[in-house]
């Protein structure tokens, strides 16, 4: 009785859609019936709130399975700290019900949209990597529906492969029905020591500085200077404030924007200008100041579907890591890449991680890792393939949660657990019911289509 | 004061429950999904800290009314009982077309089922002089519409009972809410096609609880399927009856 909605999916990027099937279960029940129901339609793939920017939430003619309406938390235990929950809870959600109680994600995405079952998915870093590691260091468990119907506990003890798989494993290997996080300490406003950076070098003086003491560290580059100004920005450090006024921070609304831009909005000049005046906001002293949690976690969901303002042919996003041994050199490399060509784009991020994931295709390593927009425009591929070269030949990798674009080699030479994640797939999928077109593209369990 | 959330299983329930929850209202749901229903009820109570209940409930079986009567009060312990009343079907109607006993099933959870269980609470609400009843109608119950009809006219004819019940309440001090939302996101619209100004399901729990502290009688949610509404009672008959809608 499952009903299935043929439409256009895409990432968030709005790249490359794909027509697919959904069905969107509400109870557990259903999850099953449509998960039986699906495998008339061929490949099946789970689907979250679609923050992911490439084509992971998307399997062309398949049949997606949504988690947004298993949405609902489990159980709570208080001296632990252990939330059960179905994977349709947003981060948003968790900020919501525990920030009141002293509590919140221990690692969060730049969006509160995520789902919970898509960050596990990509095994998602926060800007407290360094000391935190990525969102599967702190899942206790997974019940994850497996291909053949079964549903699994899955931990470090119990099927502890398929565990390392589903971390990261882009819904690859099952539908996560529910899982159990560990919440940590957090309080509603955080002090925020803002300074200007004027090149790259000063940058990595500055992550240096702080990665392992601070807890929070971000920086916001203009991707668009060039020679002496390459890499300026501002650096972020915060550190929660619990003596700062408390008030819950109420989740504003955010502020939709409600058509495609045109072209021209997002030309050189205009980006340009505005990346100055972000950079110039900050005195050049530096400063500090209280803000609220969701304002410095979540600084893009203030605007609404803000995809929008790239245009209808939409956007890339790179983000690559690149180990520190390589860094310095890599990093200035792409944006000097970057830059040459002008392909505007808005801030970009540059952040420290601080070592591998418990996946097996988890993207972090010890080292930096970059983040911009690249507009889908005339040069856009060919910029994009010299990042990816830059990237690779610097030992670093490109994260699967971002990426629409780098090539099956290049994927294959940087991840170097995938064997293994391919032989989890083997066994206990081995009628391939879950694919998507980045598994497709990137020649997961096969040649690339 | 207690909610008692009837069809507490649709995503609308599960929405005005957990809302009236965090408001601070103890919450008894019922319905027919035992099993959703406990996972319903660990959502609220690891939302908020307020009692919570799961009754199996059938609104198709007249038998089991006097027993959520019953449970309601045992629940509620002496504290003000309010209910909301989500339980409906919506099969197509090309469906009940080719299927006579889906009508008569349309209607029941629709229309006599509703009224039955109503029937039984309002000697309830007569007694503890105040509280507040929503029921959930629907825009397809302002006018019969050739892709809706049976449906449709189980809504109008809740439309009117609840008219009727809001008059014999208001002289006690009670109050009875007839929620009209228009195309929700949920379960039921999943994949039709031709829906429009789609709302989502948490924005018609905030508005019914809206309704519910203003003691407005008959609202429209979101508020602009008024004027739609207005507009399509108001083509006439001769016309409407060869629209395609
Ligand atoms: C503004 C913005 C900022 C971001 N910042 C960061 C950041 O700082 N760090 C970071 O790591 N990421 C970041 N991301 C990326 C985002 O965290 C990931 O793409 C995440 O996966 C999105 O979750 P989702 O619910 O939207 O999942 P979707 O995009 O819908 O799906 C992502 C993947 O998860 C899988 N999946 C979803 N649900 C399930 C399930 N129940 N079971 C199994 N697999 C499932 C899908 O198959 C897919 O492969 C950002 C994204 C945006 C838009």
């Amino acid at each position: 009785m499952t009903r299935w909605k043929s439409d256009r999916f895409a990432g968030w990027g709005r790249t490359a859609p794909a027509l697919a099937r959904a069905a969107r279960p509400e109870r557990q029940a259903e999850l099953d019936a449509a998960f039986a129901s699906a495998r008339e339609f061929g490949a099946t793939l789970p689907r979250g709130n679609g923050r992911s920017y490439g084509d992971a939430a998307q399997v062309t003619d398949g049949a997606l399975i949504l988690g947004t309406r298993l949405d609902r938390f489990i159980s709570f235990d208080a001296t632990t700290n252990l939330l059960v929950a179905e994977p349709g809870v947003t981060f948003g959600d968790i900020l919501t019900a525990f920030l009141p109680r002293g509590l919140a994600a221990p690692v969060s995405p730049g969006t509160m949209y995520a789902t919970l079952g898509g960050a596990l998915a990509a095994d998602a870093h926060g800007k407290n990597h360094d000391r935190a590691g990525s969102f599967g260091a702190h899942v206790e468990w997974i019940d994850l529906l497996i291909a053949n119907g079964e549903t699994l506990r899955c931990s470090r003890d119990q099927n502890a492969d398929l565990f390392r798989a589903t971390i990261g494993g882009m819904g690859l290997t099952g539908f996560v029905r529910r899982l159990a996080l560990r919440l940590a300490s957090a309080s509603p406003f955080v002090r925020v020591k803002e300074s200007r950076i004027d090149d790259l070098d000063e940058f990595f003086e500055e992550f240096a500085a702080s990665r392992d003491s601070a807890t929070f560290t971000v920086g916001w580059v203009d991707a668009l200077a060039k020679g002496g100004r390459l890499g300026r920005g501002i650096f972020e450090t915060a550190e929660y404030a619990p003596d700062a006024a408390q008030r819950p921070p109420g989740l504003r609304a955010p502020k939709p924007i409600p058509f495609d831009l045109p072209g021209f909005a997002l030309s050189a000049p205009i980006v340009r200008g505005f990346n100055e005046l972000y950079w110039r906001r900050v005195p050049e002293a530096g400063r500090d100041g209280i803000r609220a949690l969701d304002r410095f976690l979540y600084p893009l969901d203030s605007l609404a579907d803000w995809n929008r303002l790239y245009g209808k042919r939409g956007f890339h996003q790179f983000q690559a890591v690149v180990p520190d041994g390589t860094a310095r050199d890599a990093v200035r490399d792409m944006l000097e890449k970057i830059a040459a060509t002008g392909n505007a784009s808005f801030l970009a991020v540059l952040k420290t991680l601080g070592g591998e994931g418990h996946g097996l295709l988890s993207f972090p390593m010890r080292g930096v890792t970059l983040a911009l927009d690249i507009p889908n425009v005339a040069g856009a591929d060919e910029l994009l393939s010299s990042l990816e070269f830059v990237a690779r030949d610097a030992g670093g990798r490109i994260y699967l949660a971002k990426d629409s674009h780098q090539s099956a080699a290049t994927f294959r030479a940087t991840y170097p657990r995938l064997a293994e994640f391919e032989s989890v797939l083997a066994e206990f999928d081995p009628e391939k019911r879950f694919e998507s077109d980045l598994s497709r593209r990137l020649g997961i369990r096969g040649r690339p289509a | 004061m207690i909610w008692v959330v009837i069809g507490a299983s649709s995503t609308i329930a599960r929405e005005f429950a957990r809302q009236a929850a965090m408001q601070g209202a103890g919450i008894l749901l019922a319905g027919r999904d035992r099993d959703d229903l406990a996972t319903n009820a660990a959502d609220i109570a690891t939302r908020a800290n307020v009692p919570v209940r799961v009754e199996h409930f059938d609104l198709a079986d007249a038998s089991e009314h006097i027993a959520l009567l019953h449970a309601a009060q045992s629940f509620a312990n002496g504290a003000e009982i309010n209910l909301f009343l989500a339980a409906g079907t919506m099969p197509a109607q090309t469906e009940i077309d080719a299927d006579p006993g889906l009508a008569a099933a349309t209607i029941v959870t629709n229309y006599t089922g509703a009224v039955l269980l109503l029937q039984r609470f309002a000697p309830v609400f007569e007694a503890q002089k105040s509280g507040t009843i929503i029921a959930l109608g629907s825009v397809a119950g302002d006018r019969g519409r050739l892709k809706n009809y049976v449906y449709g006219s189980a809504k109008a004819g809740l439309h009117a009972y609840l008219q009727g019940l809001r008059a014999r309440l208001v002289r006690t001090g009670a109050h009875v809410v007839t929620l009209k939302p228009g195309f929700v996101d949920t379960a039921m619209t999943w994949g039709l096609p031709g829906l429009f100004l789609v709302a989502s399901p948490a924005a018609i729990a905030r508005a019914a609880l809206t309704a519910a502290a203003k003691k407005r009688d008959i609202v429209y949610a979101p508020f602009f399927w008024w004027g739609i509404m207005t507009i399509i009672k108001n083509i006439p008959e001769r016309i409407f009856k060869k629209l395609n809608i």
